[in-house]
């Protein structure tokens, strides 16, 4: 399952790269800089992400990336770095590790939980049969027939279509 | 049929537990919640401990790099929280920095704590205001989360028990601070 | 003068609203029917009397009565007439007598309608209706008062947070409010059902009309929300997955799930109980999300100031938590039904999975919402839950749900032979995995791109053939020409085509997300006169900047920039930045040229001296005008399925008869 889920990150954050960015080998760009503050949340405001906060203080921070990234620093060091100073709160994506991986747990958990009380029921469920359920389902299906068909034929087709809404 | 009546029952009181078991948690995280986003800045009692590591050059006697609270017994510590993006912050930068020369030999301590910055911003701001009292990182918010500060700059003046005396929102205006200090001596 | 009749009529509100309580209460007790009947009474002048309220706290708005301490706040001189009036509900306290107000109008239809059928249901309803609107009046009576006064008069006031000046601040939180407010009358029949002991469906039949319109409320706010977002927010998307985006967000999950899961019961007399925890779960979490929004307890941009309102809030939601589940415990026998699934294959075992799934997503979105919160409790430490986690966890449930929305309505009640279905289904899937190779060919590697490629295209052609075979068999037997056919049809089944057409307005919902999620391109970058960003095969060429005054203390500050496709100039388009001078904030407003392929979205971030240079962020948004257009579908198809239709439901007979005929 986690394997899956790489693919796509690795998709998307390649996706995401698109766009003429003339990289004259070590240059960092605008978009460099976006590309990891968009994975994460200015330190100080009420959940902002980090590339689109418009205070001083993201714009510093977003300098810091950029500092960072020239430096050598790779995107997931730099968020490692992020998180170091300023905690948990700045990153977009919890940890798996700590409090945060309950955060991943328990969806998978529930999940899990959900199919299981539903394949209890079913089973449940169908083992009681009402006496007398012979019945063969009637199924809407296109009328192939000449246009003057009986009116009253078409109105009780159209009841019973209406029964098996 | 009837071995289906006695295992619903037993799975039902369960069920009917379990029901209320999270309904009272839930609620019991909610109301949790809401006491501890109440609870404002502490004004008086024991201030919370902490560590602050020390930028370099700023150890001035805490050579080991960091300083902590409770080993300040005995002297005023005025732990001021501020940030080189905070503006009203500038306003007091100066004072602070006198209030140290001044009385630094009278038992007075001046910590900076530097709130959510980056190190070579913060550095540029020491050295505009030729700061030279102890200033380091909130590393993870930490210490500004314990004295639940809402923004900068915010001040907490300690006695020489480690009691919070005054607490300051805002920066201090001209010669604010440099009376209090002046009153606390005195005592 | 005027706001203080206001303030007389919201007490006066208030009392009406506890005698109601008491007295319904009262008459249920004795059994007496008069204390019943003036306890009804008492609820409908409540409408009046609040709308009364609400009035004279918007000609104080209009006005400028600044010694309102609520007027000084979110009203100033300089807004213009229509925002002055949307300030009734840009504040904590005017959006708190606005709900009453909302809900007191939903009460006062509620108490118009015949009651002959449900007479004992009446006490319970107004009780729970009353109820509630004690709570909410009594808050804007004691804690939160939009009529206080300041002890001395302002010249202006500091007006709405700029942020909130835009048209979207008419029909957002209005149409928020409604679908919230509207789920309060569907829970209290449904209490009231629970007490009473009338547990069959007739709750539901009586309340189904209410049910569709809170959701398509909820919906609708939810749209414009997100549309507002993108319009002026200026960060290039429309849902944050911000918790009180998914305060809202949640009870519509729920809110679907209950309007499909009461098929069920009406079909086939199953899932008693399940409706009755979906309704008080839908009913929980609208006060859980307005207590979010209000209280502060979780970090969101959209919070309101932090006021003493939180503790109270807790309080009603706890108390109703506990009387709900208490209640629904105690009257769990009752709703005991003849839950039986034939097969695996067939439409109630397709809707138990259908409201699996929004269970489960449900409990996600809950989960990443309370996280940062719990965390903080824990730990000490906040954490953040962004989108990228939302994205990952609720993709794959979205997933599941578009297939299912494809498959479920291939499927009859009771039974479905494999065979048949696999007859339906199989060229439409082929259809759509000859789309996906195709898309493959020409450049989408991404797999989950193409597999929402491929649901998509399943699901739209299955539901559109429905559709249509219905349009082709009706044109067999009357011979109508192909408009008329599919009017038609839609009118004398409102239901089913209704509900075709709302899936098909998800269904290019999804094409929309998956477009922007998967495809989405940004670039930034300072550009000179004449120097040009490339995106996306576009080219945006900046010219000039310019610098004027708005109304009032606004200050704008605007970009021309040309957005060329190869050579051509495809449009000329002016983002730019909005400063308000008094509470020193800035509006970043995007500027959009917009085609059903793409949205190009340029965005001014700065500039330096005077224009010499200047920075732009573009995005471009594929496919994302189709999430519009699929909601306005989405809205569309909401209200072929729920326009009243008094002959065919007249006419309509259940296969388990009951003794009295039912009436609408």
């Amino acid at each position: 399952m986690k394997r899956w889920w790489l693919w796509i990150g690795l998709a998307l954050i390649s996706l995401l790269l698109v766009g003429v960015v003339y990289a004259q080998g070590g240059e960092v760009t605008k978009d460099d800089i976006n590309r990891v503050a968009k994975q994460l949340y200015c330190p100080v405001c009420e959940n902002t992400p980090l590339d689109v906060c418009e205070t001083q203080a993201c714009a510093d921070w977003r300098e810091q990336i950029g500092e960072l990234l020239a430096a050598g620093y790779s995107d997931q060091e730099v968020i490692n770095y992020f998180t170091e100073r300023y905690g948990d709160r700045v990153r977009a994506l919890p940890r798996q590790a700590g409090f945060a991986l309950w955060v991943w747990i328990l969806p998978v958990v529930g999940t899990l939980a959900g199919i299981g009380i539903m394949i209890q029921l079913f089973r449940r469920w169908m083992g009681r049969r009402t006496v007398a359920t012979a019945t063969i389902p009637v199924e809407p299906s296109p009328v192939r027939a000449s246009s003057d068909l009986p009116e009253d034929y078409v109105a009780r087709l159209e009841r019973e279509l209406r029964e098996w809404e | 049929m009837a071995e289906e009546a006695v295992q619903p029952k037993t799975g039902l009181r369960v069920g009917r537990l379990l029901v209320w078991v999270v309904t009272f948690a839930l609620l019991g995280l909610l109301g949790w919640g809401l006491v501890r986003q109440s609870q404002t800045r502490p004004e008086s009692g024991l201030a919370p401990d902490f560590t602050l590591p020390i930028f370099s050059g700023y150890e001035n006697e805490f050579t080991s790099g960091e300083v902590t609270l409770s080993q300040l017994r005995g002297r005023i510590v005025v732990v001021n929280f501020w940030a080189s993006w905070c503006v009203e912050c500038r306003r007091e930068a100066e004072e602070l920095e006198m209030v140290w020369r001044k009385y630094r030999d009278q038992g007075v301590v001046v910590l900076g704590v530097d709130y959510v910055d980056t190190e070579s911003k913060a550095r540029a701001y020491l050295e505009e205001f030729n700061i030279t009292y102890p200033n380091g990182p909130d590393l993870r918010s930490r210490i500004s989360d314990a004295y639940r500060i809402t923004g900068v700059p915010e001040t907490f003046i300690i006695d020489r028990e480690g009691r919070i005396v005054l607490t300051k929102v805002g920066p201090f205006r001209p010669g604010e601070l440099d009376q209090a200090i002046r009153d606390l001596l005195s005592q | 003068m005027i706001p203080d009749v206001g303030y007389l009529a919201m007490v006066t509100a208030l009392v009406g609203a506890v005698y109601a309580t008491i007295a319904s209460l009262y008459g249920f007790f004795k059994g007496e029917e008069r204390w019943v009947n003036s306890a009804r009474h008492a609820t409908m002048t409540l409408a009046p009397l609040l709308g009364l309220s609400s009035l004279t706290l918007i000609y104080a708005l209009v006005v400028g009565d600044f010694q309102l301490k609520y007027v000084a706040t979110t009203s100033s001189r300089d807004m213009p007439l229509f925002l002055k009036v949307t300030a009734l509900w840009g504040g904590q306290n005017g959006s708190l007598l606005f709900w009453s107000f909302l809900m007191a109008s939903f009460t006062f239809i509620v108490m118009l309608r015949r009651w002959d059928e449900d007479r004992e249901l009446l006490p319970h309803v107004i009780f729970v209706t009353a109820g509630t609107l004690v709570f909410f009046v009594g808050l804007t009576t004691f804690v939160a008062n939009p009529f206080e006064k300041l002890s001395f008069i302002p010249p202006d006031g500091q007006g709405l947070n700029p942020l909130l000046r835009h048209p979207g601040m008419v029909a957002h939180p209005p149409t928020l409010y409604l679908g919230y407010v509207g789920f309060v009358i569907p829970y209290a029949f449904a209490m009231a059902a629970l007490v009473t002991r009338r547990t069959d469906p007739h709750w539901i039949r009586v309340t189904r009309r209410w049910t569709l319109a809170a959701w398509l409320f909820l919906s609708l706010g939810l749209l414009l929300g997100g549309r507002w977002a993108y319009d002026v927010l200026g960060w290039g998307g429309y849902w944050a997955w911000d918790p009180v985006e998914n305060a809202a967000f949640m009870p519509w999950l729920t809110g679907t799930a209950f309007l499909h899961s009461v098929m069920i019961q009406e079909k086939r007399g199953m899932l008693k109980v399940w409706n009755m925890v979906l309704i008080i779960l839908t009913y929980g979490l609208v006060i859980f999300g307005t207590f979010i929004t209000r209280s502060g307890v979780i970090s969101s941009v959209h919070s309101f100031a932090q006021s003493a309102v939180g503790p109270l809030f807790f309080s009603f939601i706890a108390v109703t938590a506990v009387a709900s589940v208490a209640t629904l415990l105690r009257r769990l026998d009752d709703l005991k039904s003849e839950n039986r699934l034939d097969a695996l294959l067939s439409r109630e075992a397709a809707f138990l999975l259908n409201n699996m799934l929004f269970i489960t997503l449900t409990f996600s979105v809950f989960i990443g919402t309370i996280s940062p919160m719990v965390s903080e409790l824990v730990t000490g430490e906040k954490i953040t839950v962004g989108p990228p986690w939302f994205d990952r966890v609720t993709a794959p449930q979205f997933a599941l749900l578009l297939a299912l929305m494809g498959i479920a309505p291939l499927m009859a009640w009771r039974k479905t032979a494999a065979q048949r279905l696999g007859r339906s289904l199989w060229w439409p899937f082929l259809i759509a995995v000859v789309v996906v190779i195709g898309l493959f060919l020409r450049g989408v590697h991404s797999w989950g791109a193409l597999l929402g490629f491929l649901l998509v295209t399943f699901v739209g052609v299955t539901t559109l053939w429905e559709y249509v075979r219905g349009v082709i068999a009706r044109r067999r037997a009357r011979g109508e020409p192909w408009l008329v056919a599919f009017w038609r049809l839609a009118g004398r089944n409102r239901r089913r085509y209704g509900g075709y057409i709302v899936h098909l307005g998800v269904v290019c919902m999804a094409l929309g997300i998956i477009g922007t999620e998967f495809f989405q391109q940004d670039t930034e970058g300072t550009l000179r006169p004449g120097e040009s960003l490339e995106i996306g095969g576009f080219r945006t060429v900046y010219r000039t900047l310019r610098t004027y005054p708005g109304p009032g203390d606004l200050i704008v500050t605007e970009a021309t920039v040309e957005i060329y496709q190869g050579d051509q100039l495809l449009k000329t388009v002016h983002p730019k930045r909005e400063f308000y001078q008094n509470t020193q904030q800035t509006m970043t407003i995007p500027a959009l040229r917009s085609t059903m392929a793409e949205d190009v979205y340029v965005l001014l971030t700065g500039w330096e001296s005077g224009g010499a240079t200047a920075t732009f962020r573009v995005y471009i948004n594929p496919l994302v005008n189709w999430l519009w257009l699929g909601g306005l579908i989405f809205v569309v198809g909401t209200l072929v399925a729920g326009w009243p239709d008094f002959e065919a439901e007249r006419r309509m007979v259940m296969p388990r008869l009951t003794i009295a005929p039912q009436q609408v």
